[in-house]
């Protein structure tokens, strides 16, 4: 088998002798490496300006403090690249604290079936979601929104008030550390985070599925042209995220150990900001998990970038410069697209 | 001949039956009885409407009153998702108006031998004007990033959403302004003729953009371009303008809703004006038959969209065996349902399965 004829392979080598897909993945990877660079500048930026900035533990309460924005953010990202969107998943989170809470506290149930239960809850609104946009052609963002009117009404019937959760296993996972080099350490959520982000980038760039996934955000036309099972693995992505924002509650509760129906409210703009900064299209079609991963990293940084300031900055430039990072992305992709294309052309 | 008076009275209203289905209506409008039929059978007193005190005052004025704002912002909003846009922004905007209006008045309380000055910090025509324009200014940013760098509607009006409410507080500087102006309580609160004031204001804006829709061909382009926005370009409009514009009006309708809400409230809070109104405004375009795809929109549609929205909260909290909290379910069924039966493959599926029925019974 030559190896030109492998279009993929021929993308990651480059793409030599006039193939236009490599020079326009390319330029896909250059948006990668800038959500990388912007990273690191302004980790850079912060390891300058205050001291006892520049350390693991920094780094690591990056990922402690923000374990829910990284896992629905990877479900997100399967989303997006579909050409879809996900609204519903602040809601499916809060929703997952609350019938923990109510069932481990109220009920007494063991955590060992209300978490795989609480699981299957939350992928269970992701496949209807997904049911609907695939066989009754309702539009992601309407078929969502109304997932997330409902997972919220629902936490909301089951409890207006938040729900302290004393059980044994949640105070002992939320206060478990791992040490790791000095006295850094990380928590069990970021050990979920880890397996997550492996587990999607596997998924999205070693299996048909997640070729399947990047074929119907190209052209959901061609992808069934093609013969792909596009029905199936778009019901599926929206499942994967409905899995993950339940997962995102759960670690929600190791973080913090209590139920309310109020948690996650506004975190998918949160998500879908860190996804378009991570360099993955609206558009869909192209993304990389790796990047979403940097995306929630940069959000992250930026936050305590403005703790470190202390009472000096208002806490509202946080929103304001997440805005401002996400146009200066959005303009930057566009910028490569055109530029992707016109090397196509030539 | 009673018989042919019956048939005459049927002709005519099968006849307003098909006009209402042509023009995208009939859905909507049986949602709306259906739902006003559930408030009369619960509470025999709904259609009453009485004078108190010189006002009109009874549910359904209660309904048109409280509607008012998701009307606007669903007017504005159906023009956007005709172009096959989106605004998601519309809720700060609506903050950031507030945020203005309630700066520009000011928030202090001058008492002068024992009797209330209304002062204010600036003239309330320049608040007012300042507010609008801004509003206009940042629809008009949207407009400008979609139809000029070529962003998608949802990622544009994004960053305004995110930004929005920052830019909010800024303004207040972190703190919800009160405001002692009385003349300013008008807008939101105020009565003309007995009829809540604002519903004058949904009133003229219906009018202008009926009169837009009806009398000129700026409907019409406005739906070429949703439909498809290369070829509108070839036949000769300016499609990256009527985006803009689109845009900018949507900017305004959010703008008025910012008055509307910090004349109501007698106050501007950042954090909570507006809040997810974006979400119901684009419910109601969605409820009223506008397809998010763009292309055919009906305006008349997004205001019984709002008029829906809003008696279903309304019916909701009068009836005292549900809950509350239970609004949002509710409201979640309802946009399946209705989204099901617009839904055409829905319809088909459907449809052949009791054809199927049919054709086994035979």
């Amino acid at each position: 088998m030559n190896k030109k004829n492998i279009p993929i392979l021929s993308c990651i080598t480059g793409g030599k002798g006039g193939n236009s897909c490599g020079s326009m993945f390319n330029f896909k990877y250059l948006l990668l490496a800038a959500t990388i660079a912007l990273f690191i500048i302004m980790f850079g930026i912060g390891s300058v300006s205050f001291r006892g900035f520049f350390s693991l533990k920094v780094f690591f309460d990056l990922f402690i403090d923000n374990p829910f924005l990284f896992i629905a953010a990877i479900g997100m990202t399967f989303v997006i690249i579909t050409g879809g969107i996900d609204l519903s998943v602040g809601s499916v989170a809060a929703l997952t604290t609350m019938i923990t809470g109510t069932l481990v506290e109220i009920h007494g149930v063991s955590p060992a079936v209300v978490l795989p239960l609480v699981l299957f809850v939350g992928s269970l609104i992701g496949f209807l979601i997904g049911i609907m946009v695939h066989f009754f052609k309702i539009q992601p963002f309407i078929a969502t929104l109304g997932g997330m009117f409902l997972a919220r009404g629902i936490a909301l019937m089951i409890n207006t008030d938040s729900i302290t959760l004393n059980n044994s296993f949640f105070k002992a996972v939320s206060n478990y550390h791992i040490p790791v080099i000095g006295n850094a350490f990380i928590t069990i959520n970021v050990v979920i985070i880890l397996i997550v982000v492996i587990a999607a980038v596997i998924l999205a760039h070693y299996t048909n599925f997640g070729r399947t996934v990047y074929a119907i955000g190209g052209n959901e036309q061609s992808a069934i042209l093609m013969g792909l099972p596009v029905g199936r693995t778009k019901i599926l992505v929206y499942t994967i995220s409905g899995f993950c924002s339940a997962l995102a509650g759960v670690t929600m509760m190791f973080y913090m150990p209590s139920g309310n129906p109020l948690h996650g409210v506004g975190m998918e703009m949160d998500v879908i900001a860190a996804v378009v900064i991570g360099g993955t299209m609206l558009t869909g079609g192209s993304g990389y998990m790796l990047g979403t991963v940097f995306g929630v990293l940069i959000l992250g940084t930026i936050a305590t970038l403005i703790n470190f300031q202390g009472g000096s900055v208002n806490p509202w430039w946080i929103r304001i410069i997440n805005a401002a990072l996400i146009l200066v992305f959005c303009l930057l992709q566009i910028l490569f697209e055109k530029k992707g294309r016109k090397i196509a052309k030539s | 001949m009673a018989g042919y008076n019956l048939r005459n009275i049927m002709g005519k209203i099968s006849k307003g039956f098909s006009s209402a289905s042509r023009s995208g209506l009939l859905w909507p409008l049986i949602f709306l009885g259906l739902i006003l039929l559930v408030n009369a059978v619960i509470n025999p007193g709904f259609f009453d409407i009485e004078i108190k005190d010189g006002r009109l005052s009874g549910s359904l004025i209660d309904i048109m009153n409280r509607s008012s704002y998701i009307i606007l912002l669903a007017i504005g909003m159906t023009f956007v998702v005709a172009t096959a846009g989106i605004d998601i922004s519309v809720g700060a905007v609506v903050a950031i108006s507030a945020a203005i209006s309630a700066y520009l008045i000011g928030g202090t309380l001058v008492v002068e031998n024992g009797v209330q000055q209304y002062v204010s910090f600036m003239p309330m025509p320049v608040a007012i004007i300042a507010a609008l324009l801004i509003a206009t200014a940042l629809g008009m940013w949207n407009g400008l990033l979609i139809s000029r760098m070529g962003l998608q509607p949802i990622i544009a009006t994004l960053i305004l959403m995110v930004a929005g409410r920052g830019i909010a507080q800024l303004i207040t500087s972190g703190q919800i302004i009160t405001i002692y102006y009385k003349p300013f309580f008008f807008i939101g609160g105020g009565y003309l003729f007995g009829i809540p004031f604002s519903i004058y204001i949904v009133a003229a804006v219906l009018a202008v953009v009926m009169f837009l829709k009806k009398r000129t061909a700026l409907g019409l382009f406005i739906q070429s371009v949703g439909i498809n926005k290369t070829a509108t370009r070839f036949a000769g409009i300016n499609s990256s303008n009527i985006i803009l514009w689109v845009y900018a009006f949507s900017g305004f309708c959010a703008g008025i809703v910012g008055l509307l809400v910090c004349s109501n409230n007698k106050s501007a809070d950042g954090n909570n004006a507006g809040y997810n109104m974006e979400l119901d405004a684009i419910l109601a375009v969605v409820l009223g038959g506008t397809s998010l795809a763009g292309g055919k929109f009906y305006i008349m549609g997004s205001v019984i969209g709002g008029l829906i929205i809003q008696s279903l909260t309304t019916t909701i909290f009068s009836i005292k065996e549900i809950k509350p909290e239970a609004n949002l379910v509710v409201k979640a069924v309802i946009v399946f349902v209705v989204c099901l039966i617009q839904s055409e493959s829905f319809r088909k599926k459907v449809a052949g399965v009791i054809f199927l029925r049919e054709k086994k019974s035979l």
